[in-house]
């Protein structure tokens, strides 16, 4: 396990304002993200958590800092960092199997058909949609379509998975079926991912740290909390453990007595 | 039999039997205006309000007898090619122009107060100027039609590409889509509903303009055909006209209608 995996160095993003000074949304940013860590960003709305998601990702660049992943500068988007939108973003005139296809034919084009055929179905299996491969985005449920998005973006190997909200949208029995896939696969692949959130018992759930954020305009990384719970975890005996308890509480804190926010 | 698709067949018959009503109506104020009855004959052959038999226009609409004199079915395929002809090259151009104002803010600036200034000018306005530039009969009206046909297509194409969304776009930077990819397999697919729905409003007015356009520049197609028979005091054919050029437009929307749903993702579930 490499120490230094990913590394965010004095991450700075300003906003442009015309005929003001610039809107600095995030600042001074510093993190070290070992290899097949699993890590939670949390924060309050409008902290520059998904600013700062999108700069890893290299959709948005930032305006001051670097960001390494192993010893690479990171220059815009790339398959080797696959994000996981809040929003699915499956393109609806494909079908399931389709989705995952156009990811790994373009980021393996080495791959024969039989090959191709292979690896998508395994992904597919790997969020138990086998039986909704040939079914379109429209014709299924909000969590399905996400675990197609989680199963198109682990097809092709990225060595940074980033979610984005990603269980947001959904209500909540379906966001603990989906946090459960996660876990599961989690456990089969090793990746390292980093989640952006805004509930506490995700962000325990599924991490081995969490990075809480302060407020913006000049957000930048409040606490880090290490998660130390045995894997695989379970929801419900997790309640009464001291340990948990202790993450909830210390998350709480932050988030509504040290950074508390008026209007929310 | 539901009561839905009794009503569905019955109000418009009732409808038909008004229509027929006025228009004997007409034909009883207005001197030498044909009757619905003497209009029948003129179609499809009998004996007319003198007591004369004769052969109607629609008996044998495949008849040719020389080049110009070619029975109503020859009269409506003309148009249809012109109409055809036109139209398909203006999709062959306005697709493409279309996708670059879409995809290019610079195209966009540059082209637009041309294209809101040449839209809405009739295409019928042009029709002198491409019969003096071309000195040919056909190719006046398949450009007469291209110039009508081509905005539709060009905006409606536009529009499909803005609407493009920006995830869509994020997945194709993640994986690092390259230009040409972008256009084949997210842009197109998301536009070509747009574009269909801009085809099948091009079709529709290019049917429209080819009968008149035809009436200007004589020789053969449905539209000179209407403007012979009056020219011949055939009131009855131009009825006949009439309601030919109605049907047969209605048939080119049931099919770029249904041509164009089978294009569209949305309608298919996959929104």
């Amino acid at each position: 396990m490499s120490e230094k995996f990913l590394s965010l160095k004095k991450i700075e993003k300003r906003f442009p304002i015309p005929g003001k000074d610039d809107y600095v949304a995030v600042t001074d940013v510093n993190l070290e993200i070992k290899e097949n860590e699993i890590i939670s960003i949390i924060g309050h709305s409008g902290c520059g958590k998904s600013t700062l998601l999108n700069m890893i990702s290299g959709l948005d660049a930032q305006t001051e800092g670097n960001i390494v992943l192993e010893g690479k500068e990171v220059q815009g988007p790339g398959p080797d960092r696959a994000v996981v939108f809040q929003n699915h973003s499956l393109l609806p005139w494909l079908s399931v199997y389709e989705n995952i296809e156009m990811a790994v034919k373009k980021v393996m084009p080495e791959l024969n058909a039989a090959e191709l055929r292979q690896r998508v179905e395994t992904y597919i299996s790997m969020v138990n949609l086998d039986h909704a491969k040939d079914k379109a985005p429209g014709e299924i449920s909000g969590g399905m379509k996400q675990r197609v998005g989680i199963a198109r973006a682990l097809s092709i190997t990225p060595k940074v998975l980033l979610m984005d909200e990603p269980f947001g949208a959904l209500d909540s029995l379906t966001r603990a079926n989906l946090q459960e896939h996660l876990m599961r696969i989690q456990q089969k692949v090793k990746n390292t991912v980093i989640i952006i959130t805004h509930d506490i018992d995700e962000a325990v759930l599924l991490s081995d740290r969490v990075i809480m954020m302060t407020n913006g305009p000049d957000a930048t990384i409040g606490e880090v909390l290490e998660v130390n719970l045995q894997r695989p975890r379970n929801r419900v005996e997790l309640q009464h453990d001291p340990e948990y308890i202790r993450c909830r509480e210390a998350i709480l804190s932050f988030l509504y007595e040290k950074f508390a926010k008026d209007d929310e | 039999m539901n009561k839905e698709l009794l009503k569905k067949i019955f109000l418009p018959l009732i409808v038909l039997v008004l229509i027929i009503q006025v228009w004997t109506g007409i034909a009883s104020v207005v001197e030498d205006f044909p009757t619905p009855s003497d209009t029948y004959v003129a179609a499809f052959g009998g004996i007319n309000a003198d007591g004369d038999e004769i052969t109607g226009v629609l008996s044998d609409p495949f008849y040719v007898e020389n080049q110009d004199v070619k029975g109503l079915f020859w009269q409506v395929m003309e148009s249809l090619k012109r109409v055809f002809a036109g139209f398909s090259l203006a999709i062959l151009v306005g697709v493409p122009f279309g996708l670059m104002l879409g995809m290019s803010k610079s195209a966009q600036y540059a082209f637009d107060p041309f294209i809101q200034i040449f839209k809405p000018i009739s295409p019928l306005a042009w029709l002198p100027l491409l019969l003096f530039i071309f000195q040919d009969i056909d190719m006046t009206a398949i450009s007469t039609i291209f110039i009508t046909s081509i905005w539709p297509i060009i905006i409606n194409t536009a529009l499909g590409v803005k609407s493009v969304s920006e995830d869509y776009m994020n997945v194709a930077k993640v994986l690092r889509f390259t230009a040409f990819e972008k256009i084949v397999q997210i842009i197109l697919p998301v536009s070509v509903p747009f574009i269909f729905a801009g085809m099948r409003l091009s079709l529709g007015i290019a049917w429209l303009v080819i009968v008149a356009a035809e009436m200007l520049t004589g020789g053969i197609g449905i539209g000179f055909w209407i403007w012979d028979e009056y020219n011949n005091l055939n009131y009855h054919n131009i009825i006949i006209g009439i309601i030919i050029v109605g049907l047969v437009g209605y048939f080119l929307d049931l099919i770029m209608g249904k041509i164009s749903d089978y294009f569209d993702y949305t309608k298919k579930g996959r929104a």
